[in-house]
């Protein structure tokens, strides 16, 4: 699998993730500037957490008018898988490859915390190595996470399968005790309709070593590699 | 400009005051110490030159009142790379690396505009580190308020939290650790001690000190506006009933464009273009530029109309007085500006030559063609003024008797209510706010151990190395006796390295103190600083970097003295390494370490009993020693399953901590002839840990060995902590109150 993980002046967790793509296949993802418009063609573009410019606006605004984003949005309309973790989730959304939007999470402070998700379904590029219903315990780390979408958004991606992870408590009930944000459904990660294109909140990539958070999110990685080798 | 151009008096500029006493005055010189300027300038000086003596010879900059006394704290040991002096201290931590660390105060600010004041308090202590070359890997930060009653108490936690973790999030370096402590004593003067840690090689290790005469002086970083004017001068008094009014000197934080600063400025300390660098923290443009020629003994040529403003009408005054954020000063090598200059704008930073290096140890600051300060450097080093302040040390109060200690009429309720007290309570709320996670190497999170453990990449395949760090001090016992406090601190900050085997290597200290013009005040400090000597040279822990508070004073109240002891160690594999949380059952736990019953200042007699009297419990150093190094080769050796040092609250607090974290119960029974159960079990005696283990005999048996003493109280399992014939209570019940105070104090309604 070969990937790209893009940096923007102000992402942070794009070395976590490069880390977790390596110890998965054993090779180094291409770092990919924001300032580039082009790159290599790769299996996955990855999209990292941090705060792409800032972010004293809207989270992800200004990054998805980036020029790399635009040959990102060029990429995934022809079916290159894109991963939008966290801050990559925002500007994803931000650039319309997926529906909804990151709200200011419910209590309005940045919440930093190991969460156990419900993954919705093992049948896409992303999740095939877990099992539908799996309960997983990753972080999340963010202050604008709480996801929205309109009613018919809503009911569309509830009926297509979109969802790709609930928050939940440690025994799988999809509950208040376990959204750490709000989020509308528990809603922690969804598709676009094609199941190419996925953003989550939560940070898989720090949890791939048994000391060090758990491996809980090294399917994400494995399962990408075994779909997109 | 020509040198003999430099010798020329500086010119007068338009609407320039007149220097009269009352503008000294405003200045924070005493005036002796502005007749002492005089004789150096030899003239009176320009509005500039006076700021750029007050700002330098401010308490915060000079510590003139400090310095006879850090000079007695121990600095040096094999592993110490540099110690106190720099923009932090540096110690060898092996495999070609170093690890980079201090703690800064930034109280003043905090208390005046608690956001930005604590959020450029990281920042400042970040470039501090990064500065030197390191990559940061880690923040820890120390943080003491007032009564949880008082009106701004609530207001101050909220704003100090987000800030910190406004900056430290976006920079993308983890917050893992520190301690948060409440007392009226800090009503009027909240304490923000920030700290860092960064690892680089150890054989690029960036400098302050300037060398090459003619080598161009480089300003980076963001543009300089009229924030943070006075800043240092702010901080070297006490507050007032006008405090209020101060707002202005506290700086305003932009930690997106710190990140862009330390990603440029690491990408060009990866070549060979940098001869010095120093980043601009208190005093700005002044300490920065005075220090790197100073330390290079040479002198500075500043054109002041040369540097990036932010707004229109600055006058060199405010240029070189600004406490702007996110700026540095660098010394390049002739013929790499562009170099340079590229690297810088390819961040989008703000990159201009403005100066350059002489030999004539003269500071000379020209605007637009005209020289408007001229300072003779070396003699405002040299004849900074230096106080020798008198001091009384504070008496050794008698000990308390335990016995006229009341034990509590109902234990559970005893236990409850000090899980669930301000100072032992959860501290979720706070630490849940900062990303302690980012770069995936945090093995020890916040709460699950005595120290946070962060893994340290070496480049070899087998094991991972880490840096543990703490930060410690125990105000009250200093407060009661600054000796035995200052000896306490020390101690306790190498247990809590000890504690999840790591060895303990090196010291950095944030004394936070009321005006040391009082003699009382002054023994505070002198009876700390004599304390922590004795103990980091017991302990060979040694003091490499550190900074002092002084005025915390607000209408004549000083707080609680408090000597922040910030501490680092090292091992070899985290896989050995242990946290408090008790996650199995059937484990045996062992005491290590004498128990007497020690109740004098302790949380007991304060929280249940309304009194903070007696002596604070001594320590014993040699003991410490033996009780550590038995305790962290069990721990290396793989026959610890999880380690608590005892600290506030004594054992019944510790086990009920190792309990909770780790999600099981404990059954124990105070051992025969022991002092009375509630000295016993609330007792704060020094030198002890709890430790649980799958073989409880061959611990004691290896203590027994070692002359250590040990005794085994019983074994984990179970939903319910229980001590024999005292208490059984529900984990689940002393959860409840331990994770709910702060939560609902936050969202208590004013």
């Amino acid at each position: 699998m070969k990937s790209a993980v893009l940096v923007f002046p102000g992402s942070n967790r794009e070395g976590d993730v490069a880390q977790a793509i390596e110890l998965v296949t054993g090779r180094k993802p291409a770092m990919v500037w924001h300032g580039d418009g082009d790159f290599d063609k790769v299996d996955l573009i990855v999209v990292p957490g941090g705060f792409s410019y800032g972010d004293y606006l809207r989270c992800g605004a200004m990054a998805a008018l980036s020029p790399v984003m635009a040959e990102v949005k060029k990429r995934a309309a022809q079916g290159v898988p894109v991963l939008g973790i966290c801050n990559g989730f925002q500007i994803v959304t931000e650039a319309g490859l997926l529906p909804g939007t990151l709200m200011r999470n419910a209590h309005l402070k940045f919440v930093c915390s190991d969460v156990h998700l419900k993954v919705e379904t093992s049948q896409s590029l992303f999740t095939n190595r877990y099992q539908a219903g799996q309960v997983i315990k990753v972080p999340v780390a963010h202050a604008e996470g709480n996801y929205f979408a309109d009613a018919e958004t809503l009911k569309r991606l509830e009926d297509r399968g979109q969802i790709a992870f609930r928050y939940c408590s440690a025994n799988g009930a999809v509950d208040v005790a376990g959204n750490p944000n709000g989020s509308i459904n528990n809603i922690a990660g969804v598709f676009n309709e094609t199941k190419t294109v996925l953003g989550l909140m939560p940070h898989p990539e720090n949890a791939v070593e048994p000391l060090f958070g758990g491996t809980d999110g090294k399917g994400l990685f494995e399962g990408m590699v075994e779909a997109l080798s | 400009m020509t040198i003999a151009e430099e010798k020329n008096p500086p010119v007068k500029l338009p609407n320039e005051p007149a220097i009269t006493p009352q503008i000294v005055a405003e200045h924070g010189l005493a005036p002796d110490e502005y007749e002492r300027l005089l004789k150096i300038m030899g003239r009176t000086p320009t509005m500039v030159e006076l700021g750029i003596f007050s700002a330098m010879w401010s308490e915060h900059c000079s510590y003139k009142s400090s310095k006879v006394w850090l000079k007695k704290l121990p600095t040096k040991a094999p592993w110490v790379i540099q110690g106190p002096g720099e923009n932090a201290g540096v110690i060898d931590i092996g495999d070609g690396q170093a690890a980079i660390f201090k703690m800064e105060s930034h109280n003043h600010p905090s208390y005046i505009e608690p956001y930005q004041g604590a959020a450029t308090g990281v920042g400042g202590i970040m470039r501090d580190v990064f500065t030197m070359g390191a990559r940061p890997v880690a923040n820890l930060n120390a943080l003491r308020f007032g009564d949880p009653e008082h009106p701004k108490t609530r207001h101050l936690v909220s704003g100090v939290v987000a800030g910190i973790g406004g900056y430290g999030n976006c920079m993308g370096i983890p917050t893992v650790g520190g301690e948060t402590n409440f007392h009226p004593a800090y009503n009027g003067n909240i304490l923000v001690n920030a700290m860092t840690v960064g690892v680089a090689p150890s054989d690029r290790i960036f400098y302050a000190a300037a060398a090459g005469i003619g080598n161009p002086l480089v300003y980076v970083g963001s543009k300089t506006g009229r924030d943070g004017i006075h800043g240092a001068t702010m901080s070297s008094t006490e507050f007032n009933e006008d405090s209020e009014s101060k707002r202005p000197t506290v700086q305003v934080g932009d930690p997106f464009v710190e990140k862009l600063l330390l990603e440029a400025c690491l990408e060009l300390m990866a070549t060979d273009a940098i001869v010095a660098i120093q980043d601009m923290g208190a005093a700005g443009l002044t300490s920065s530029s005075f220090e790197m020629a100073a330390k290079g003994g040479l002198g500075v040529v500043v054109e002041l109309d040369k540097v990036p403003m932010r707004e229109t009408g600055m006058t060199p005054y405010e240029l070189m007085l600004s406490e702007s954020q996110e700026r540095m000063l660098i010394v390049l090598k002739p013929g790499r500006e562009e170099l340079a200059r590229k690297i810088f704008e390819k961040w989008e930073l703000d990159f201009a030559v403005i100066g350059h290096l002489t030999d004539t140890e003269r500071m000379v600051l020209s605007w637009h063609g005209d020289i408007v300060g001229n300072i003779p450097i070396p003699p405002l080093v040299t004849e900074a003024p230096m106080y020798e302040r008198p001091w009384t040390l504070t008496p050794l109060p008698t000990e308390l008797d335990a016995a006229k200690v009341p034990a509590p009429k109902d234990w559970k309720a005893s236990l409850l209510a000090l899980m669930g007290s301000p100072n032992l309570a959860s501290k979720a709320w706070i630490w849940k706010q900062y990303d302690h996670l980012i770069l995936g190497n945090t093995a020890i999170r916040p709460q699950d151990g005595d120290a946070a453990l962060v893994r340290v990449a070496n480049g070899k395949a087998a094991g991972h190395k880490g840096l543990a760090m703490t930060s410690d001090c125990t105000p009250r016992y200093v407060q009661a006796h600054p000796e035995t406090g200052g000896r306490q601190a020390v101690a306790e900050a190498w247990r809590n390295i000890t504690a999840v085997g790591a060895r303990p290597l090196a010291v950095t200290d944030n004394m936070n103190f009321g005006n040391p013009q009082k003699p009382e005040i002054m023994g505070q400090f002198a009876g700390a600083i004599m304390g922590m000597a004795e103990a980091c040279t017991v302990l060979d822990f040694p003091v490499v970097s550190g900074n002092v508070s002084l005025y915390n004073e607000t209408e004549g109240r000083p707080i609680l003295p408090t000597p922040t002891i910030g501490a680092v160690g090292v091992i070899d594999d985290i896989a050995t390494a242990v946290g408090a949380r008790l996650t199995q059952a059937g484990l045996a736990l062992v005491l290590i370490g004498d128990t007497k019953g020690w109740l004098g200042q302790s949380i007991y007699l304060r929280e249940l009993c309304g009194r903070e009297e007696g002596a604070p419990p001594p320590v014993d150093l040699a003991v410490e020693r033996r009780n550590g190094d038995f305790v962290r080769g069990e721990i290396v050796g793989r026959r610890v399953a999880a380690c608590h040092d005892l600290s506030d609250g004594g054992l019944l607090v510790a086990l009920t901590e190792m309990c909770l974290s780790g999600g099981t119960g404990a059954t124990i029974k105070l051992p025969k002839g022991a002092a009375p159960p509630h000295a016993w079990l609330y007792g704060e005696d020094q030198g002890r840990y709890l430790v649980a283990t799958t073989d409880g005999e061959a611990l004691i048996e290896a203590a027994r060995k070692a002359g250590v003493p040990a005794v085994h109280l019983g074994y984990s399992g179970g939903v319910n902590l229980a001590v024999e014939g005292l208490l059984d209570v529900a984990l689940e019940e002393i959860r409840a109150v331990h994770e709910a105070w702060l939560p609902d104090y936050m969202n208590a309604a004013v």
